[in-house]
């Protein structure tokens, strides 16, 4: 073994009391088979897996019964044998306590399995291990749950060091102690399959040193093939930011790929459920989940996907004034809507929450710039500062004070003496700078598609005026002609058509590649860079948002205005994506070009972006509107758990 | 619905100002000690005049007046007007300072968090421009029992000869205009100690306890006290080398006047001070370097309560220039 590596630290941090105690005591339980599984299509980052199954069908365990839709979205499987009851919305493991679409099983309890194919990863190529990876479902497990075949790519400079995160910082939680301990062979396979893939040099392993049974276990697995690196405790030390800065230095901002830097980190029961898809041809459809907090028996079980928590949260004991549940751990997790939403990939713990464990919060008093929060902030933000802004509504100063490099993870919120909720205020900024994008986005279509209608208006009066121009020349010209000799109905305008429509053809083309081109240097917004889930977010929180102002105008009796945005048909939502995208094109190639129009005097330029947009509005209003997935900018690093 | 984070175990703002208030009793024991409880009636009349002015100003405001009063913070304003102030002023003038501490430096700007004066230097500032002369008369140590300051607090005759005639800066400052002066010739003299003024010398170190408290309870950090002291002693000593007859020794500095409270206790008010660690040592520098111009040159014996202003005024610009470097955009070195 090699002598001690020298690590880094990332600023800030706090230490919550562990909790950690109580659901180390038993080994992993699996929890029983229940007769309901609800496996949600939308699991992970990316677009909602498409159903491969309907009512009424039976499956087999580990069957595959949604696909992957697109690049940036990965298969769901049947967590157990059975039938099909219903494929439509159901509660959602998310704060928002909206519905999605889901597939409900009822279980036979006869656990048959679907055939199963071991992958020979030595004879299969990267990309075909990542289509299979993508197939078997397999998504961070640490809790951002993002595709892992997407991770899996090598930077353009190669992938030196593969970080297998085991830090596990936040309090209660323990699934990945408890995993480390009992199936540490199958982690350290796992992660020598995504060494294997990445191309990686070498593998680093980092635990806090409050897990000396999960460091000896790893140890004793990895021998010379990783080096298992004790870290400091101290929350987060396990986001994937800050365990990659302990461990090599290396600091990724916002907004970058760490693959770009030459290292990629995992969660180490992602590693194990690679693991298990390749070695064992077997899906994602459980995962091991910390049940704790207001509960007589707190452990880990393994628990199938799609199973109710409260069932689960039964198992360990709750007590009678639990009054809510929580997902994940203390300091970032999610407030459940209901005691039966379902587990998902996402579920690494659940906190049974009742008013005396989690208080609600104290009333909130006056900032008075004491700076703890700067001081706890691993980001090296300063938080006050964004609070100020958030809460002044000064949106565009709080970018600029790097709000969006904020992760989160709750730590200012946790030292504030005067008990502010930071964290509320940072992701309202956040939800109102993307909702200004895209109403701006929206803005700017609703300008095109107008001064388009108005050019087209004055276009087709001009056409009309020419036509009966020409007709009328053409008939004083056969009037004329009359006299010598009878000739057949003039038709002068007729033979100038097919070649202006060939020059239209270039123009259109020319068009297209200026408005490529323009949108290609386009700095990018921040709603480019977001993980899907985040979209998901946000248009959970617009829709929150327009909620009260449809109410409003319905109970103001006020029909004008508002009423018309807010309930925009999905179908008429897609089209009018499409047509989004094609102004914007044009809005970028346009504002590059001459000040915009003028109808009267139309530049050829001018015509060809005209004929451009009108080309693909025809091609809009005929295709599918399927907006291009467009591969992620920045696999979101998982958050700390 | 709550969201996360769900554990919450901050102190409160309470326990800040608390911690505050016990920090400062060892200074104001050694106060006692030396020049009388007259301080005491003192503290005790800024204190009920300070939280019956909170009080009144945020039922005025339309506030919760129970949760706002018991976070302490009119408190401790209180407590430094009143040890800022010299210990026998009358009691109107203690009421009037700690009223615009309260109610025009602090509420008129929105209350607590909001504003952009340190309110006890605001208050002192004000007394001493208006009262300059009640203002500049400081007690010797054990010149006067209790019965006699209290009766000078409740506004009895002043015998000013009874009453030393100033503290050692103003002392220094008034002796050096006579012709022939030197520092080390008028540091013989009456009211001066082996290293500041005679007893106040032992109320600073008490006020230095008090403020290895709050660092160690991370109330305060050290850039402020470090980078005033440090830059007092520098621009001082830097003087005193070049012309020591007419400056006074950096040592004099440090412990004289009101140089060991403001360093821990009226400069690291952080609602009217610098947020980040690089604005915290520009702050704490910078009022060190108008202090001892105005101590050394000004109009005013003392000049750290102008200092305090001044800066507080610079405070969004140097927060504003000195943003520390956000994590993963150090260096702005990328592949």
């Amino acid at each position: 073994m090699r002598a001690l590596r020298k690590l880094f630290s990332f600023n800030g941090g706090v230490k919550p009391a562990p909790h950690k105690a109580a659901s180390i005591a038993e080994p992993i339980a699996i929890a029983p088979l229940p007769e309901r599984l609800m496996v949600p299509l939308w699991q992970s980052t990316g677009a909602a897996a498409l159903p491969l199954v309907q009512a009424g069908d039976r499956v087999l365990k580990g069957q595959r019964i949604g696909a992957a839709d697109g690049g940036l979205s990965v298969a769901v499987h049947a967590p157990s044998s059975g039938t099909v009851l219903e494929i439509g919305p159901q509660p959602m493991a998310h704060p928002s306590g909206l519905l999605a679409p889901a597939i409900v099983l009822a279980t036979d309890g006869e656990e048959r399995w679907t055939e199963l194919e071991p992958v020979n990863v030595g004879g299969t190529p990267p990309d075909a291990l990542r289509d299979i990876l993508r197939d078997a479902g397999i998504v961070g497990l640490g809790g951002a749950v993002f595709p892992s075949h997407q991770k899996l790519r090598p930077g353009a400079h190669g992938t030196r060091t593969l970080i297998i995160n085991g830090a596990e910082c936040e309090p209660f939680i323990t699934c990945d102690d408890m995993l480390m301990r009992e199936r540490a062979a199958g982690v350290l396979r796992g992660a020598m399959l995504m060494k294997h893939i990445l191309q990686a040099r070498e593998i680093l392993i980092g635990i806090e040193d409050n897990k000396p049974e999960a460091l000896a276990a790893m140890r004793a697995a990895a021998g010379s093939e990783a080096e298992v690196v004790a870290v400091p405790t101290r929350y987060p030390a396990g986001g994937a930011k800050q365990l990659i800065r302990v461990l090599t230095g290396i600091e990724v901002p916002h907004g970058r790929r760490s693959t770009d830097y030459g290292v990629q980190c995992f969660n180490v029961g992602t590693a194990f459920a690679i693991h298990q898809a390749l070695d064992h041809g077997q899906p994602l459809i459980s995962r091991l989940v910390t049940v704790a907090g207001n509960v007589a028996r707190p452990r880990n079980y393994e628990v199938l996907i799609g199973t109710a928590m409260r069932e689960v949260v039964a198992l360990a004991g709750p007590r009678p004034d639990t009054n809510r549940y929580i997902m994940g751990g203390p300091m970032m997790g999610l407030p459940m809507p209901g005691f039966d939403v379902p587990v998902v990939k996402a579920t690494n713990a659940i906190l049974a929450g009742s008013p005396t464990l989690f208080p609600p919060a104290p009333p909130e008093q006056p900032c008075i710039r004491c700076g703890d929060c700067a001081r706890a902030c691993p980001a090296d933000l300063q938080p006050l500062e964004l609070y100020w802004f958030s809460r002044a509504r000064n949106f565009g100063k709080a970018q600029e004070y790097h709000l969006f490099d904020c992760i989160e993870c709750g730590c200012c919120a946790y030292v504030c003496p005067a008990h502010i909720p930071l964290v509320d205020y940072y992701r309202y900024a956040k939800s109102e700078v993307w909702a200004r994008e895209r109403e701006k986005e929206a803005a700017d279509a609703a300008r095109q598609r107008f001064e388009f209608r108005n050019f087209r208006q004055e276009r087709e009066d001009s056409e009309k005026a020419a036509k009966l121009a020409a007709r009328n020349a053409a008939a004083a010209a056969a009037a004329r002609a009359a006299a010598d000799s009878p000739a057949p109905s003039a038709t002068a305008a007729e033979p100038a058509e097919p070649a202006a429509e060939g020059q239209k053809k270039a123009l259109i083309a020319a068009a297209l590649a200026r408005a490529q081109a323009q949108q290609a240097a386009a700095p990018p917004r921040n709603t480019d860079d977001l993980s899907a889930e985040t979209q998901a977010e946000i248009a959970a929180i617009e829709a929150r948002r327009q909620e009260p102002a449809t109410t409003a105008n319905i109970a103001g009796g006020d029909a004008t205005g508002t009423s018309a945005t807010p309930t925009a048909m999905p179908a008429a939502a897609d089209k009018k994506k499409a047509l989004i995208a094609a102004a914007l094109a044009r809005a970028q190639a346009q504002q590059a070009a001459a000040p915009p129009r003028n109808t009267d005097k139309l530049s050829a330029e001018t015509q060809a972006e005209i004929a451009a947009i009108e080309a693909r509005r025809q091609q809009a209003a005929r295709l599918p509107p399927e907006p291009a997935p467009e591969p992620p900018r920045e696999p979101p690093l998982e958050p700390p758990k | 619905m709550m969201h996360s984070p769900f554990l919450r175990p901050a102190p409160g703002v309470r326990g800040v100002m608390l911690t505050v208030l016990l920090a400062l009793l060892p200074g104001i024991a050694v106060y006692a000690w030396q020049f009388g409880a007259g301080i005491l009636v003192n503290l005790l009349l800024a204190s009920c005049t300070a939280v019956a002015a909170e009080a009144a100003m945020l039922r005025l405001r339309g506030r919760a007046v129970g949760l706002a009063v018991g976070d302490l913070s009119a408190l401790v304003t209180a407590w430094l007007v009143a040890l800022s102030l010299p210990p026998l002023v009358p009691w109107w003038l203690t009421v009037l300072a700690v009223l615009i501490a309260i109610v025009a430096a602090k509420h008129l700007y929105g209350g607590l968090g909001q504003n952009p004066f340190n309110p006890a230097m605001a208050a002192y500032c004000a007394m001493i421009v208006a009262y300059p002369a009640l203002m500049s008369q400081w007690p010797a140590p054990g010149q006067l029992d209790f019965g006699a300051q209290l009766d000078l607090i409740l506004g009895g005759p002043r015998n000013i000869d009874a009453i030393s005639s100033a503290t050692v800066l103003d002392a220094l400052r008034t002796g050096l205009r006579t012709p022939g002066a030197t520092v080390d010739a008028l540091r013989q003299t009456s009211p001066f100690g082996a290293v500041g003024g005679s007893g106040w010398e032992w109320v600073g170190a008490a006020y230095l306890l008090g403020g290895f408290l709050l660092l160690a309870r991370r109330v305060i950090t050290w850039h402020m006290p470090l980078a005033f002291l440090l830059t007092l002693a520098l621009v001082s000593g830097v003087a005193w080398l070049i012309h020591p007859a007419q400056f006074a020794p950096p040592w004099f500095h440090l412990a004289s006047g009101g140089t060991l409270l403001a360093a821990f206790f009226i400069i690291t008010d952080p609602v009217s001070g610098a947020t980040t660690p690089r604005g915290k040592l520009i702050f704490g520098a910078g009022i060190a370097l108008v202090a001892w111009l105005i101590r050394s040159f000004g109009a005013y014996p003392e000049g750290i309560a102008f200092a305090v202003l001044l800066m507080n005024i610079c405070v969004p610009l140097i927060d504003m220039k000195t943003q520390p470097p956000v994590f993963g955009h150090r260096g702005g070195e990328s592949p």
